[in-house]
């Protein structure tokens, strides 16, 4: 692969992403005051000592940015990436093997489908002891049976043509089938899916925080740090639309990267050749 | 420039047709599609264009409308329609030919039909869009060309939908709906191609009565020579966009003055005799009934049996369960009575009960390339993987034997790193059939592997097979609807018609009377390359098609 073959707006992603990341590793020397140090005023504006102002308890907005990237960049995509890895598997091997195996997976995945996520998220997380762990985990479960449904659509539609039934034929396992014959004609469709997903625990993430069950204060979140200063706004003070913006660029950069991705691998000529 | 024809009713001088193609990475190319062509058709006259794909067949026969498919630009010539150049009419202009002076009927009707409006509806639309008759004389129309087409109960035929009629007669439909404005001219691109040949051969004689009754001209579009023989008056063939050939029907048939015509008429040339000892079997299928968990049997107590290194065909049209008896053979589809025994040895019944060396003496070959190939694979890991996964070949070793079995498809090592899609039809085939190879396997099914191939690559492909067995010594099992296919490579022949085996032995004596009556019908409506084939044919059938 050519690093020139890659389009301007890539490069715009992966810069974005970069950045997010070197906040992410290296918060502690770059951010200016400490997480949840109090630092000045209640929602001191833009400019001067604190370049991005302070909160609603006065902390700095710019090192909790900084700080905050930690978190949820780490849940949100250790949450999506565990979603997809457990959604398309058990799609997979429900479309493969079909008969029993697809049935109880598949109404299994309804059930799941028919509790709403929030409340089954909220009644299982305060059951559970509050670790990271255990929030990552229960949202990955809960994204993976969203995925599953699409995993399960695409599979079916490329498990039936005759290069899979060729292999079978050859008498190649379940795995071959699934990693080697399906997965590379389902992943522009998945990849898609996974901009999109990766949005959405963010923002799960950040009500959870809202409830009090997801990112425990004074640790800070993007989510969390929206809800804290949303009061601020009827004031006129911009201190909630900072993370905002935040997770908007963050997303943005994701998809413009999954884009590229999806059109390369939707290139049915490993990608030289075809526009 | 020759001038245009003051007869003719089309008369197209100096056809230049021009497309863009966008390559990566380089900047946007001109690409002449179609160039230097001439032809007249003459007033109630059919002419036949004739072509491999990507000849322009379809391409020049659009003209006649004067439209060109998506990005492609008519970029000179005159086509003159009665006296006016179609060329220089603005939008307004041209939309009252179109439909009304010349119409089109396309190859597949099953996809040209709107499937939420009845039949009739649709077959009257133009001519009333165009104002040329009231609603009450377009219906008459429409009833009498139902029955000119020979439709079954023409009036209620209107009242009807897409989906409730077949596809011979939705072609049929579709011919009415042309006819019915009362054109002066009628393009036809491959109206009969998808069909069976059992088929093909009634909506073949319905179109010739229909055109002959209404006086219309017509332009005929297919790669079928035998098909185009028995329709047309003259016959233009055409390769790569230029002419390669204009005359009269007699004179392209019977004395060809150009190679590449030649090669059309003597296409169905390849053949052999078949093996005089037919004892040493290979594969014996025993009183097999096979169908589908909702108690729908496909196949009824068929027995047949195929000898070491030989040839068995199969024939049969859509529907007689042919593909199904190579399910039963490969373990796809268990049996739910009878058995399959291979090399002596009966073979578990479904798949999962082979081991892998069963498997591998037996390899498949598909009908469509396209899809029996990994799209995300190259050709390296297509023909590789079975050499991997029966031998245990990898690295050098492998790409070794992997350049061999290219080499033996006449391929060279340059397709290596190549994906499907940049390979051709016939290529794909090649490379599909490199993979079976790979395998070593004694028996190969192949589904059709040449009826969606054009006639000289099809050729190329059976050739390529009979070489094969003579290196290999394989036995092949080969699906096919084509009688001309059975004569060249067959040892032995069965005919399957709705899932029964009608007739089974070997060629020679399937081939030759008496025969029965399914057997008589399938062999008389493959065309010939002769003319008034077709009449001959209709007036000494035993036995009408099945549901036309």
């Amino acid at each position: 692969m050519r690093l020139r073959s890659i389009p301007l707006s890539a490069w715009v992603g992966i810069a974005g992403i970069a950045i997010a990341l070197i906040c992410a590793i290296f918060a502690p020397w770059l951010a200016p005051h400490g997480e949840s140090e109090i630092v000045g005023d209640i929602w001191a504006p833009m400019g001067g000592d604190f370049l991005l102002g302070t909160d609603n308890l006065g902390r700095d907005l710019l090192s909790r940015l900084i700080y905050g990237a930690r978190t949820t960049i780490f849940v949100a995509l250790a949450a999506t990436v565990l979603s997809f890895s457990l959604g398309m598997l058990l799609s997979f091997i429900a479309a493969v093997t079909g008969g029993l195996v697809d049935q109880l997976f598949s109404r299994f995945n309804d059930l799941m489908m028919a509790i709403p996520t929030l409340i089954f998220a909220l009644v299982v997380l305060a059951v559970l002891p509050q670790q990271l762990w255990i929030l990552i985990l229960v949202m990955a479960v809960l994204d993976s049976t969203r995925v599953y449904r699409i995993g399960r659509a695409v599979a079916l539609d490329v498990a039936v043509m005759e290069f899979v039934e060729a292999a079978r034929l050859r008498g190649e396992g379940t795995g071959w089938i699934i990693f080697r014959e399906i997965l590379p004609n389902t992943l522009s469709p998945l990849l898609a899916e996974f901009g999109l997903r990766f949005a959405f625990s963010i923002l799960f993430l950040s009500t959870l925080s809202f409830l009090g069950l997801g990112i425990q204060p004074p640790a800070a979140d993007w989510g969390g740090m929206v809800k804290d200063n949303k009061d601020g706004i009827i004031f006129g003070i911009s201190a909630a639309l900072v993370p905002g913006a935040a997770i908007a660029i963050l997303t943005i950069c994701v998809n413009l990267v999954v884009d590229w991705l999806m059109k390369r691998t939707s290139s049915l000529k490993g990608g030289r050749g075809d526009a | 420039m020759p001038e245009p024809s003051k007869t003719a009713l089309l008369s197209v001088r100096n056809l230049k047709i021009e497309a863009t193609s966008y390559p990566p990475g380089e900047a946007p190319k001109t690409v002449t599609l179609v160039e230097g062509v001439n032809f007249d058709v003459q007033k109630g006259k059919v002419l036949g264009l004739i072509g491999e794909s990507g000849a322009g067949k379809s391409t020049i026969g659009l003209t006649a409308l004067a439209y060109g498919r998506g990005g492609v630009r008519i970029t000179g010539g005159e086509v003159t329609l009665n006296g006016q150049d179609l060329l220089k009419l603005d939008h307004a202009g041209i939309r009252k030919v179109r439909g009304a002076k010349v119409c089109y009927v396309a190859q597949s009707a099953a996809a040209a039909f709107n499937p939420a409006h009845r039949l009739g509806e649709q077959v009257i639309e133009a001519t009333l869009k165009h104002g040329i008759m009231s609603r009450a004389e377009a219906e008459k129309r429409a009833l009498y060309l139902f029955r000119v087409l020979g439709l079954p109960n023409p009036e209620t035929f209107g009242e009807r939908y897409p989906h409730q009629v077949s596809g011979g007669q939705l072609q049929r439909a579709m011919t009415a709906m042309a006819l019915c404005p009362n054109p002066e001219l009628i393009v036809f691109d491959e109206p009969t191609t998808a069909l069976d040949v059992t088929t093909q051969i009634d909506v073949l004689a319905a179109i010739k009565h229909a055109i002959e009754e209404t006086h219309t001209a017509a332009i005929y579009i297919t790669h079928d020579l035998a098909v185009v023989a028995q329709i047309t008056d003259d016959i233009l063939v055409l390769r790569h966009g230029k002419m390669v050939e204009y005359g009269t029907v007699k004179q392209i048939i019977e004395a060809p003055t150009q190679d590449y015509t030649r090669a059309l008429v003597n296409v169905r040339g390849t053949g052999r005799d078949e093996a005089a000892d037919q004892s040493d079997t290979l594969l014996k299928v025993d009183n097999v009934t096979a169908g589908y968990a909702n108690g729908f049997k496909v196949l009824h107590n068929v027995s047949l049996h195929l000898p070491k290194g030989q040839t068995l065909a199969v024939v049969g049209e859509s529907g007689s369960g042919k593909s199904t008896l190579a399910r039963v053979i490969t373990g796809l589809l268990p049996p739910q009575e009878g058995t399959v025994t291979f090399d002596g040895k009966p073979l578990p019944r479904a798949l999962k009960g082979r081991k892998n060396e069963e498997l591998r003496r037996i390899q498949m070959i598909y009908q469509m390339a396209d899809t029996a190939m990994n799209p995300r694979q190259t050709v390296r890991n297509i023909i590789g993987r079975p050499l991997t996964f029966y031998f245990g070949l990898h690295g050098k070793q492998k790409t070794e034997r992997v350049r061999e079995l290219l080499d033996q498809i006449e391929m060279g090592d340059r397709f290596l790193d190549r994906f499907p899609a940049e390979l051709s039809g016939g290529q794909k085939q090649r490379v599909a059939i490199a993979r079976a190879l790979a395998a070593r396997p004694e028996l190969i099914l192949c589904d059709e592997p040449t009826s969606a191939l054009d006639p000289l690559v099809a050729e190329g492909i059976l050739k390529l097979l009979l070489k094969l067995q003579e290196e290999t010594q394989v036995s092949y099992m080969f699906i096919t609807h084509d009688i001309a296919i059975v004569r060249a490579i067959a040892d032995s022949v069965a005919v399957m018609h709705r899932g029964k085996l009608v007739r089974f032995g070997p060629k020679s004596k399937v081939l030759s009377p008496p025969f029965d009556d399914y057997t008589d019908l399938l062999l008389k409506s493959v065309p010939e390359m002769e003319i008034g084939w077709l009449e001959k044919v209709l007036t000494t059938r035993r036995m009408e098609s099945a549901g036309n």
